[in-house]
């Protein structure tokens, strides 16, 4: 057990009921449910629909990626599971059923950080992580910049958006245009018909007075109110609006943003490496200017495949076996779900 | 072997029975903290009783209706220790557990806190046997003169002017009565009484 620990992860932090299992690196199981659907007509999460969602699809869940990857449960070290942040009520169904498991199987807990979880996973598609690497966390629900020495001990803020999260730019943007919720693949896929016309949408943070006090910060609030300006003057003018085009031009402000201030953490802290998670990490135009800038700077960028750039199970038991196998101390059976959960704060 | 626990309220509730008396048990009032509570609780109790879980072959929980972030706390712990465990889970209301523990020899209604200035509430008749679906009601609707069991009958004296015990449920009388085979089973699902509040979507907001 001791390289290859076998671990459980479960995740709860929003709308996904995830249980993965892994094995050290070797991902052999990634339960997910889902209830976004039921959030849709909403255009956002509603807590209690989340939270009641997950009740449901806890245990079928659990049966499920013990059945996928064919072990016992007995059989596994540890059981991990996403102690915060994220929404309050939906983090407790999944720390309470993690506790179950554990106490009936007699096996040690680890309450985990959701965002180290989501740099961990890369270790299932690229292998170990490197002495040091760059973070950029992008989802509805996070923008940030981090520093990782060591993702079970040493993760350290460098920025994060100051208003809205990327995906969640991303998300009003979609709604302002009419397209469905969540809206970063369907402004994604708009934008690849786009760029017949190029609208000089803002760049948040990036003027040399914001550079001196929010180098590694974000702000997405003011590219949307420019969005909607445009897209408002457009219909009080009568006239069409171009989709394509502004899916294109604002993917590519925020797509700009990000990787500008991801090669520049990068070059600041001399991580020869940047790996890019969370739900817009599957943004196609974010992994091209990714790369191409990070190559510029012989910089290596690592992003998992998009199934495991959004919320699941298998990032907190990727995070778990690391803890394991680096002989971490687990977690008391009087664990709390902490909806604040400070980044530096990887097992609770 | 039997485990019983019970969240719905403000108490914290766990008992083990060996099929003819509890053996262990463990309790604590405290509205805000379930989730951290309730598994120190079971391993209290299972100490307590030199029990550990692969011996138990049968767990109860308490499906409410109470406070919808706690009595899942519950519900989710019992749903998944059964599941691997491989043992049955069923439920009990937790009106009914509450009122185990009511000694009046009259009609009686427990009334526990549903927040918002509300009681979840049902009538008992004098052998303690449940009249009324479980509901959600302002204390004045569900108002009673006789005796009242219950968080509920403390916090609003107008409705309920004689308040008795107990206040809370405790797992002990749960298991206890599933254990005598006097309780009413449930599928283990939450009584939420509610629909979801939708009114506000979560502010997605950075935390750090
Ligand atoms: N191709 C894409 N381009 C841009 N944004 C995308 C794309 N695919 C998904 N997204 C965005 O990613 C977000 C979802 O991310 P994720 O699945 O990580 O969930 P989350 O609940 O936001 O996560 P977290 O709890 O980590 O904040 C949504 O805002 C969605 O619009």
């Amino acid at each position: 057990m001791a390289d290859d620990p076998l671990v459980v992860g479960i995740e709860t932090s929003c709308d996904e009921t995830g249980v993965g299992i892994v094995q050290g690196n070797t991902l052999l199981a990634d339960a997910i449910a889902s209830s976004v659907e039921e959030h849709a007509r909403f255009g956002g999460v509603v807590p209690e629909v989340a939270s009641r969602a997950h009740l449901e699809a806890m245990v079928p869940m659990i049966e499920r990626a013990s059945a996928e990857a064919d072990v016992a449960l007995d059989d596994v070290d540890a059981i991990a599971v996403t102690a915060g942040p994220g929404l309050a009520g939906a983090l407790l169904v999944g720390v309470a059923a993690a506790k179950a498991l554990a106490l009936s199987l007699g096996k040690p807990l680890y309450g985990v950080n959701h965002l180290s979880a989501h740099v961990a996973v890369d270790q299932l598609e690229h292998g170990p992580l490197p002495e040091r690497c760059v973070a950029l966390l992008v989802s509805g629900g996070h923008s940030s910049l981090l520093l990782v020495d060591d993702v079970t001990a040493a993760v350290e803020p460098l920025g994060a958006t100051i208003d809205d999260a990327a995906g969640e730019a991303f998300d009003k943007v979609a709604r302002l245009l009419g397209l469905p919720f969540p809206g970063g693949p369907h402004i994604d896929n708009a934008a690849r018909e786009g760029g017949h016309i190029t609208l000089d949408f803002p760049r948040g943070l990036t003027s040399n007075r914001d550079l001196e006090r929010h180098r590694f910060d974000f702000s997405f609030s003011g590219l949307k109110t420019a969005v909607a300006r445009w897209v408002e003057a457009r219909e009080q003018r009568g006239e069409p609006v171009p989709v394509a085009d502004v899916a294109a031009s604002f993917q590519e402000a925020v797509c700009d943003v990000l990787t500008r201030k991801a090669v520049d953490a990068c070059r600041a802290t001399g991580a020869g490496h940047l790996v890019i998670g969370g739900g817009v990490a599957a943004n196609s135009r974010l992994r091209v200017l990714a790369e191409e800038r990070a190559a510029r700077h012989q910089i290596k960028v690592r992003v998992p495949r998009p199934a495991l750039c959004t919320d699941n199970g298998a990032m907190v038991a990727a995070l778990g076996s690391e803890l394991v196998r680096r002989g971490r101390e687990p977690s008391a059976w009087d664990l709390p779900a902490d909806s604040s959960m400070p980044v530096t704060t990887v097992v609770a | 072997m039997l485990l019983a626990f019970d969240t719905s309220t403000a108490a914290v509730t766990v008992a083990v029975h060996d099929g003819s008396s509890v053996v262990g048990s463990h309790a604590v009032v405290d509205p805000l903290r379930h989730g951290e509570l309730l598994a120190p609780g079971i391993v209290a109790a299972l100490d307590a009783a030199s029990v550990s879980p692969r011996q138990l072959t049968r767990i109860v929980v308490g499906v409410g209706p109470g406070p919808f972030t706690g009595l899942r706390v519950g519900i989710v712990t019992a749903r998944t220790m059964g599941a691997v465990l491989g043992v049955p889970v069923v439920g009990v209301c937790s009106l009914d557990v509450v009122a185990v523990g009511v000694a009046v020899d009259e009609p009686f209604v427990v009334a526990t806190d549903a927040r918002r200035k509300e009681v979840y509430w049902a009538r008992y008749d004098a052998s303690g046997t449940r009249l009324s679906e479980p509901a959600v009601a302002k204390p004045s609707t569900a108002a009673f003169d006789g005796p009242a069991a219950g968080r509920g009958a403390v916090l609003y004296p107008e409705s309920f002017p004689r308040a008795v015990a107990p206040e809370y449920p405790d797992a002990s009388d749960l298991a206890r009565l599933v254990g005598a085979q006097r309780a009413r089973l449930l599928p283990p699902e939450p009584l939420y009484l509610r629909r979801p509040d939708v009114a506000a979507p979560a502010a997605r907001k950075s935390v750090l």
